[in-house]
């Protein structure tokens, strides 16, 4: 049972934290593929078009990984989560049928004929199909974070007479204020991918000296968004996203901050190692009183430590959820003076000779990836030991009727094709980067045969 | 409400059938059609803009059902384990045969996108007919409303069956002939010359294997499942949905022979519509039959979710569904017409 349950949840991880590496870049670039669409409109400069052009390619063959990758999220629920699918489906599904019909068909079809349809229909439907891509995937995250904030912090239902959960207010459900910040949040996040994915494709053109014109525009946009989006990523949605959790998942921030015992004038840990057997942090290197302050805005604030919450409702992986906060935070903070720095000599316009300044840039573009995902694993190994939160245990939620052997087969099945779709998708990337946005221009069409359009030449 | 909702779930199941039906048909007849590298572009290409609109009705048509009978999701989807994951492999593997093969510049990758994409899209169509197939067979339900099926047993319709078994092999066969022939008719009206012409003559051939796998599915259920005509006695007009079935069957080959491509498109579609159609009539108010003790049996009335919360759906799917009715009008409007390789056609 104990192996079972643990390989469910695995899978689940596995796949999600796969298929959350395409997503969280198609919809960080949908807002800049719009962006450079109305300046292309606004100043009839085919410059944009290019841009917007290469970009969409970029965006096509993540959104190809991203729908081949996220079919399976929606067939999970049920193969994998069964009791949980039965308890909470009368809320939840409310959120994931939503998304079918209002952001998938929106989606799809409107990314067709942005593709394929600049020509036949002209510019003006054209940035429409860009600006309806864009509201697509960003709906499509807000029924997803719908259904995860419903997990994290239950709200507009009631118990119906089955005894599983039934929806009692719609608006309840879509307004939930903890969907509201982890929406903000998320969305922050996936546009510092973008910004940063942008602004790295800008500096490597610069660097290597190759589109060189299309480099410094690229790197212009990124860096300006992606220093606008780090720092309202750490104000107001992750300290506001903060806040929810002090107040509806105390033990889980306990967890998260390595405060194992219960402290007035709490300090905020930057660096240690918690041992969750002797309930201590090894090595600490802290801010003195600084937790308390974040958290209760008073220096000397009691914070209350895992001591005070029975063993059995702390979340199960301490070391896990307490690194993945760590490293989240940590790296949002380094976004922060990257980006300013960046944004500090492009305003200065020294960014485009500053060759320290570029290699930072373009190798730095894994780092949102890593903070994306380490954010989502704080959600949701926090949210642990309960799959709703004080609702349903996790270990009561899973296909208990499914058994692990048959669980590992398809988890090592899932790990062997997911090999086969990085080395597609890294051959294809880094085609598009070398072809870059010179290539692209509208007189020649590419004879692109589907949805990820070809190269020129190809 | 419920029964609105079993009505509603059917028919995107069914739109998704017909629609995603008939680009698997594509793959699934494209190499008895398309000889060399350019045919097969041209083939790939009457499918590109819409397989994967398409397939947002698999995923439309699942939400649908997970909202209106959760435990009805469930069940089927923790109990179809094993099948499900090859499903989901499968559509994936299709996605990288359509997609990739225009990225790539070598005759060696060609054939192996080809080989993918429609070994795929035939596995892909038996499935499915075998999941149609156990459902109106009936599961192994225990009392908690689970069960779980392995991949095959013995092949016989037992009270232990596994998800293949004599009758749901032959559902999955019809299945992959009825596809088959669905996407000839497809290709028939979206190409010229010569693939259209061996277009026709596949489905010709595919046609007169229909008909016996009709015939023999039609006797095997009433073997299998006599209860399926319950309904029929009670509501006789029920024989319509038959009557619908033989009568797109014979329309096939008679347009055929006259030559209109897109009317025989519409009997496969009124075909796939009818088997479907029939199929989910004889289950209401059945969901999944339990093959076990038939008290055990997933109603429409035991899976469903809150009266509110299916009230409220009925707004907002509506809302939803006009819209994308809409979208999917356009696309297709805007890519009607066959299908070439000049390079001016945007496409």
């Amino acid at each position: 049972m104990e192996s079972a349950l643990s390989l469910h949840r695995l899978h689940f991880a596995f796949t999600i934290t796969y298929h959350y590496l395409f997503p969280q870049l198609t919809m960080g670039l949908a807002p800049l593929i719009v962006i450079f669409k109305s300046l292309a409109l606004w100043k009839g400069d085919e410059r944009y078009n290019r841009a917007a052009r290469f970009w969409a390619k970029i965006f096509a063959i993540n959104f190809f990984f991203g729908v081949i990758t996220g079919v399976p999220m929606e067939f999970q629920f049920g193969t994998n989560w069964s009791k949980f699918s039965q308890y909470s489906g009368g809320v939840i599904a409310t959120a994931l049928a939503m998304e079918g019909v209002f952001a998938f068909f929106l989606e799809s079809s409107f990314l067709g004929i942005f593709l394929f349809g600049e020509r036949r229909f002209g510019q003006k439907i054209h940035w429409l199909s860009a600006v309806m891509v864009f509201v697509g995937s960003w709906l499509s995250g807000f029924f997803i974070i719908v259904t995860d904030a419903w997990m994290q912090h239950p709200v507009g239902f009631e118990i119906g007479p089955d005894g599983t959960a039934h929806l009692r207010s719609f608006w309840a459900l879509l307004g939930n204020e903890w969907a509201f910040w982890q929406y903000i949040h998320n969305m922050g996040g996936a546009a510092i991918t973008g910004a940063f994915a942008m602004a790295a494709t800008g500096a490597f053109y610069l660097l290597s000296r190759r589109q060189v014109e299309y480099g410094r525009l690229f790197l212009r946009v990124g860096v300006i968004t992606a220093a606008v989006a780090s720092i309202l990523q750490l104000w107001p949605s992750g300290d506001f996203h903060g806040k929810l959790v002090t107040r509806y998942q105390p033990a889980t921030l306990a967890a998260m901050e390595g405060l194992f015992q219960s402290e007035a004038g709490a300090g905020i840990v930057l660096i240690g190692q918690p041992d969750t057997d002797r309930q201590r942090l090894d090595n600490p290197i802290y801010v003195p009183y600084a937790l308390s302050f974040l958290t209760y805005r008073h220096w000397e604030s009691v914070v209350k430590g895992l001591n005070e919450f029975p063993r059995d409702q702390w979340p199960d992986n301490i070391a896990l959820l307490y690194y993945s906060y760590h490293i989240m935070v940590g790296l949002g903070t380094i976004f922060i003076l990257i980006t300013i720095m960046a944004a500090f000599l492009l305003w200065r316009r020294r960014l485009y000779e500053s060759r320290w300044m570029l290699w930072i840039l373009m190798l730095s573009f894994p780092f949102p990836y890593i903070a994306n995902t380490a954010g989502w694993i704080t959600a949701e190994v926090g949210r642990q030991p309960w799959v709703v939160y004080g609702l349903m245990r996790t270990a009561d939620g899973f296909s208990s009727n499914v058994s692990a052997g048959n669980t590992l087969f398809s988890l090592l099945g899932f790990m062997g094709m997911y090999s086969l779709l990085s080395i597609l998708f890294l051959l294809l990337l880094w085609r598009e980067l070398m072809h870059g946005p010179d290539f692209l221009s509208a007189k020649e069409p590419p004879p692109g045969s589907s949805v990820i359009p070809q190269t020129a030449e190809g | 409400m419920e029964t609105i909702w079993f009505i509603l779930v059917a028919l995107m199941l069914t739109a998704y059938v017909v629609l995603d039906g008939f680009d698997l048909g594509v793959g699934i007849v494209a190499p008895l059609v398309a000889k060399g590298h350019e045919q097969r572009r041209l083939v790939l290409r009457s499918i590109g803009p819409v397989w994967d609109g398409n397939e947002v009705w698999l995923l439309a048509a699942g939400g649908a059902l997970f909202f209106a009978f959760p435990l009805l999701y469930a069940s089927s989807f923790s109990g179809f384990y094993l099948p499900l994951m090859m499903v989901l492999w499968l559509l994936m593997l299709r996605g990288i045969g359509v997609e990739l093969r225009a990225h790539v510049e070598d005759p060696l990758a060609w054939s192996a996108f080809d080989f993918v994409f429609s070994l795929a899209s035939l596995l892909l169509a038996v499935f499915f007919g075998a999941a149609v197939g156990n459902v109106v067979r009936g599961v192994p339900l225990g009392a908690d409303g689970y069960f779980f099926e392995a991949l095959w047993t013995d092949f016989r319709v037992g009270p232990r069956p596994g998800i293949l078994d004599w009758y749901t092999v032959l559902t999955g066969v019809l299945a992959l002939v009825t596809l088959g022939v669905h996407g000839a008719h497809y290709l028939a009206v979206k190409m010229e010359g010569e693939i259209q012409a061996r277009s026709r003559r596949t489905a010709a051939m595919g046609w007169m294997a229909l008909v016996l796998l009709t015939a023999a599915s039609l006797f095997a259920t009433l073997y299998v499942r006599p209860q399926v005509l319950d309904n029929f006695r009670s509501y006789p007009w029920g024989w319509l949905i038959p009557a619908l079935v033989f009568g797109s069957l014979a329309a096939m080959p008679l347009y055929r022979a006259r030559g209109n491509d897109r009317a025989a498109f519409l009997a496969s579609t009124a075909y796939i519509a009818g088997m479907l159609g029939g199929a989910a009539f004889a289950l209401y108010p059945d969901l999944l039959p339990a093959s076990t003790d038939p008290s055990y049996s997933l109603t429409i009335h035991n899976a469903k979710t809150g009266a509110y919360s299916l009230r409220v759906g009925l707004i907002w799917w509506s809302l939803g569904i006009v819209l994308a009715i809409g979208y999917f009008t356009f696309l297709y409007r805007s890519f009607r017409g066959k299908v070439s390789l000049r390079e001016d056609d945007g496409y």
